[in-house]
Order: C-alpha cells, then structure tokens, then sequence
C-alpha cells in the first residue's frame, strides 16, 4: 500500500494494488460479521440458560439481533429460487415486510426503536457535557482558573445571548474572540497535537510492518 | 390661410401627451435594458491555456464585474467528469479538475458571465498529461520516510548494541499497572476498551497492543478482565492477544474466551451496552485505549458515577477535553502510540520512539525556518514541498 502511493495506477499493478487490497479487506470484514453474531449469541444465550441476573435483557438482545437480520433477509419477490420457495409456502402479500425497503419491518425498527434510541443517547451528551464541565471547572490552581475563565468567555460567545452581550463591550469582541482563542490558541495546540500523533502513528506503523511490535498479533 | 381654430390645437395638445405618456410608460417598462446597457466582463484569472498532470487538482478562478451594477451569474459549458464549477455569488467562481488516471487528453470549457440579458464568455483549454509510471510530485514524501525510517532504524540499532536510551516518565502509562493492582485489592473487574474504530485504524492496533500488556498484569494477578468490541475483526484479534497474554503468563487455565466479547455494531448503542456494563459490574478500573468518537465523554462519565479509577489514551484532539476533564490519566496523541513501547520496557521498541522524537526536532525546525521565511514572503518553495497532491 504504502510502494502503490507512488506508482500510477493506470500503467502499472502496483499502482492498483491499493484498490484490490481494499475490497479483500471488503470481502473478509464480511465473513467475520458471523464471527461477531456468535459471540452474542453465545454471551447472552449462556446467561438466558442459567438464569442469570438480568437474564431478560439479554434475552432481549438476542431477539433482537434476529428480529432486524431476519426479515432484512427474506425475498421481497417470487423472481428469485429462494423467492419462488419461499412465497409457496407463506403468501405473496407479505413480501412488503420483508427486505429493507421502506415499510418493511427492518424500516419500521429501525426508523421506530433504533433510531430514536441512538439519538437520545447522542442527546444525553449535552447533560454529560454539563456535569463534567462542573466538577472540572474549579479554580484550585492558576492553571484551572485560566481555562475556567477561557471557558467562561467562550461559552458565553458561543450562545448568541452571550454574544449580544460581550458586543455591548465592543463590537468586534466576538470577532477577536474567534481569532485569538478559536483560531489562535486553540489551532495552534491542536496542530502540536496532530503532529505529534502522525508521527506517533508513522513509528507505530513502520514498527508493525518491520515487525518489531507484533503485540497485536498475540504475539510477545 | 391661418388656422385659427383651438379645438384642434387642443386635440393635437392631446395627442401629444398621450403619445408622451405611452412612451414613457414604454420605457419605464423596458428600465432594464435601460439600466443593463453594458454586458458583464469576464476575466480568467491567469492563462486561459492550462496543462495538468492525471492525478493531481487543477483550481481555475474566474471574476466577472458588471458595470451596471449587478452581480453576474456565473455557469460553465461542456464540464467533462470529475469537474465541478462553483458560483460564488458575488462575480467570483472557480472551476476544480481533478482528471483521473483515464482522463489524458485535450479539453475544453467554456465559461459564461450573464446578467440576465447580456453575456460574456471565457473558453479556457485544458490539457491532462499522462504521467509515467512513476509519481514524481509524491518524491517529497518518499525523502521524509525515508529520513523518518532511517531515524527509527538507527536508534532501534543503538538500542540492540545496548545504549542507554532515556524515554520521559509517563504518569499515565505508569499508572496501568496501579489501577490493576486496585483492582484486584477490591476484587473487582478490569474493563478495557480498544477503541470503537475498526482494525485498519492505527489508533486500534495500539489499543490492541496495550491490551496485550493489560492482559499479562491481570493474568498475573487473576484479575477478571472485561473487553467490549465493536467490529468482529477485532473480536478476533483481541481474543488472540488476551489468550496469548494468558498463556505466556501460565495461567492459560484462568482465560475465558467470552473475556473479549462483541457487544453492537452501533456506535451509541455500543455505548449504551457499555455504560450498562459499568453501572451493573462495577468495575475499579477502566482503561480507554483508541480511537473515540462522540461516545468519549458518555463512557467516562459514566465511568466516573461507578467510581473507577480511568486510564484513557486517544489521538483524537477533539476528544482530549472530555478525556482529561473525566478521566484521571490521560495519555494524548504520541503518548498512546508510545503506551506499548514503554510497558514493554524492551530497549528495541523504545528505540523507536527516540527514533520518532529525532524527527519532531527536525519538523520544529522545519517550522520555525518556515514561520521565518513566510514572514519575509520568500517561503512560498518550503510550502510546496509539503503539498501532497
């Protein structure tokens, strides 16, 4: 991958190895999908059997994984073999619920319980994000008060209340704001940072290709 | 004969208003092209002939000024693929190429400034090279690996001839071990999370790896060890390293397959199954190790109601905040890559790292030359040859 970065794909293979790699890598992320169905299958199957605590939940956890795969895996259409088979036995008028076509029972779990369930975790982050900003905020050093009152200063200019009131202070406040502490202070670590972990990660990578860190591998 | 009669001069009076009034009302419908008299100008923004290599982006800026005043629209005519043009709004527009690996050949584009009823036109020619065999305008970054490969080498060669090597103390890393310790004092479980991106993130690799030194201590110590997963690729490796751990240890009689456990493919529903597991187990330490995402703060708060002790380790420097204001150690960017070197304490792996550190001297002086030089306006050469196409 690294010799196709400097090879033209269109004159030479090694210039397409990097694309063939991708869709090996494609094709066998796939296989292992059943690998990772196993192990719930067999985490939660074996606290459902011996009637551990909370064995419902995990009961739960199973029906659904198979509630979602299978009806997203049955024929939509008699046009295939399996399709023809299939809708022998059951009727014809039930392939709407099948597939992942809007209105089949995939769609509705996923628009009906997945869905708003990923976005209230995802709107819980803003209470998480209050509560840990109250007990980090304090000032016990001179370095925790300058971050509290940096933060203060750019909450306040993030709310467009806030906003309106440092203008009263001066027209172009928030507009420093944004250039000093936004585009200033914090670009400037946040690059050091960045280049510190590329080259983090360039060592780490030549490492596991030399193969003198195969930890990864189970091996010492 | 005088004509002396005023009914007809007042009829002619009449007439001529009329006609007045129905020319004006004429023109004042016509006042735009009373107002668009001139057309707009179209101006190419340097050479309308232009070669680029396949492969690489070409950026052409075009300005059009109407001198009645209003802003022209900008368009393109026959855009061949992998051409996008983009109107500004305000008389600015630029015309990106990227021409692909198939895309040699001679083309053209024609750009057209309108205000609605007048039009000017810029046909701008396009030829696309076919390259070589050989990427030559990549060679910058063929010369810094190989100056970054040859540093980590030469310091990982001293390292095996048995050279004092001096790695600064990592508060973080140290800390594993005492978190392990704590937790096996208060018979508690240890929970490890390598990240919630896939096994082609380096970041993983060295979740994976410090898992491996996680793993040795708490076999050791027979500390139960908790590894939730979110892709089954790294089910699979992880389950390796921990048994691998086990068995280098002895204590291959202790290891429970189900250790490493795949719990959701979803981010936030990984996350949930993983709060519910701290909130329910309890355990005395977790250690965050990887690549994070929005789930960062949501997995160390909640960590914190349950009391653990937390060890979180990303390169992410937008997830750092949330890390460091959670969590009691954190190890940013460099420091989880370096995680594994330094818990291995094998001179050969921390050679690498001096390795990497001799390349940091080199880049801030490559910066602080460039801060210089663009100062003086004369470091226009040392940017480009950052630029990778």
């Amino acid at each position: 991958m690294v010799v196709s970065f400097f090879f033209n794909p269109d004159r030479t293979f090694i210039g397409r190895a990097q694309d063939v790699v991708l869709q090996w890598v494609t094709i066998v992320s796939g296989f292992t999908l059943v690998l990772g169905v196993f192990s719930i299958v067999r985490v939660n199957g074996r606290a459902v059997t011996r009637r551990s605590e909370d064995w419902p939940f995990k009961l739960a956890t199973v029906v659904s994984v198979f509630a979602m795969a299978i009806p997203a895996m049955l024929p939509v259409s008699a046009n295939t073999t399996f399709g023809r088979v299939f809708y022998s036995i059951f009727p014809q008028s039930w392939s709407s619920m099948f597939g992942t076509g809007t209105g089949s029972i995939y769609d509705w779990l996923f628009n009906y319980l997945d869905s708003p369930m990923m976005e209230t975790m995802f709107a819980m982050l803003a209470f998480y994000i209050a509560s840990a900003a109250y007990r980090a905020f304090r000032a016990r050093s001179a370095d925790a008060t300058l971050l509290l009152l940096t933060a203060i200063i750019v909450m306040l200019w993030r709310v467009p209340m806030g906003e309106a009131f440092l203008r009263l202070f001066g027209e172009s406040i928030p507009d420093y704001l944004n250039m000093f502490i936004m585009n200033g202070f914090n670009v400037a670590v946040q690059r050091g940072i960045i280049i510190g972990a590329a080259l983090g990660a360039a060592s780490m990578s030549l490492r596991v290709m030399l193969g003198i860190e195969r930890t990864y591998m189970g091996k010492g | 004969m005088k004509n002396n009669n005023p009914h007809i001069s007042v009829k002619t009076i009449i007439l001529a208003l009329s006609l007045c009034l129905c020319f004006s009302i004429f023109s004042f419908a016509q006042s735009p092209d009373s107002v668009n008299i001139h057309p707009p100008i179209l101006t190419l923004v340097g050479d309308s002939t232009l070669d680029i290599d396949e492969g690489r982006t070409l950026v052409v800026a075009v300005s059009a000024i109407d001198l009645d005043g209003t802003v022209p629209v900008l368009t393109a005519e026959h855009l061949m693929d992998s051409v996008i043009f983009v109107d500004s709004l305000n008389g600015q527009g630029s015309l990106v190429f990227s021409p692909g690996f198939e895309q040699e050949g001679d083309y053209t584009v024609r750009i057209i400034a309108s205000d609605g009823v007048l039009a000017d036109t810029v046909t701008v020619a396009i030829a696309v090279n076919d390259i070589t065999v050989f990427r030559t305008y990549r060679l910058s970054v063929l010369v810094f690996m190989l100056i970054f490969s040859g540093a980590v080498l030469l310091y990982t060669r001293w390292a095996r001839q048995g050279k004092k090597l001096f790695v600064r103390r990592i508060p973080g890393i140290d800390a594993v071990e005492e978190a392990v310790g704590r937790a096996t004092e208060m018979g508690k479980p240890v929970l490890f999370i390598p990240g919630i991106s896939d096994i082609d993130d380096i970041e993983t690799i060295a979740g994976l790896a410090i898992l491996g030194r996680v793993a040795r201590i708490t076999a050791q110590y027979e500390t139960p060890l908790y590894v939730p997963v979110r892709y089954p690729m790294i089910l699979a490796a992880g389950q390796e390293v921990v048994e691998q751990a086990y068995l280098e240890v002895g204590r291959h009689d202790t290891y429970d397959r189900d250790t490493v456990r795949y719990v959701a493919g979803e981010q936030f529903a990984f996350t949930a199954t993983v709060n519910g597991m701290m909130m329910r187990d309890k355990p005395a330490a977790n250690i965050y190790m990887g690549a994070f995402f929005a789930e960062s703060l949501l997995l160390a708060e909640t960590g914190n109601a349950a009391g653990s002790i937390q060890i979180a380790g990303t390169a992410r420097p937008e997830q750092l905040p949330f890390f460091i204001a959670a969590c009691d150690y954190t190890l940013m960017g460099e420091e989880l890559y370096a995680a594994s070197s330094y818990l291995s304490h094998e001179p050969l792996l921390l050679g690498g790292l001096k390795g990497q550190d001799f390349v940091k001297v080199i880049i801030v002086a490559v910066i602080i030359l460039g801060v210089i030089l663009m100062s003086f306006d004369a470091g226009e050469w040392l940017k480009n040859l950052f630029v990778v196409p």
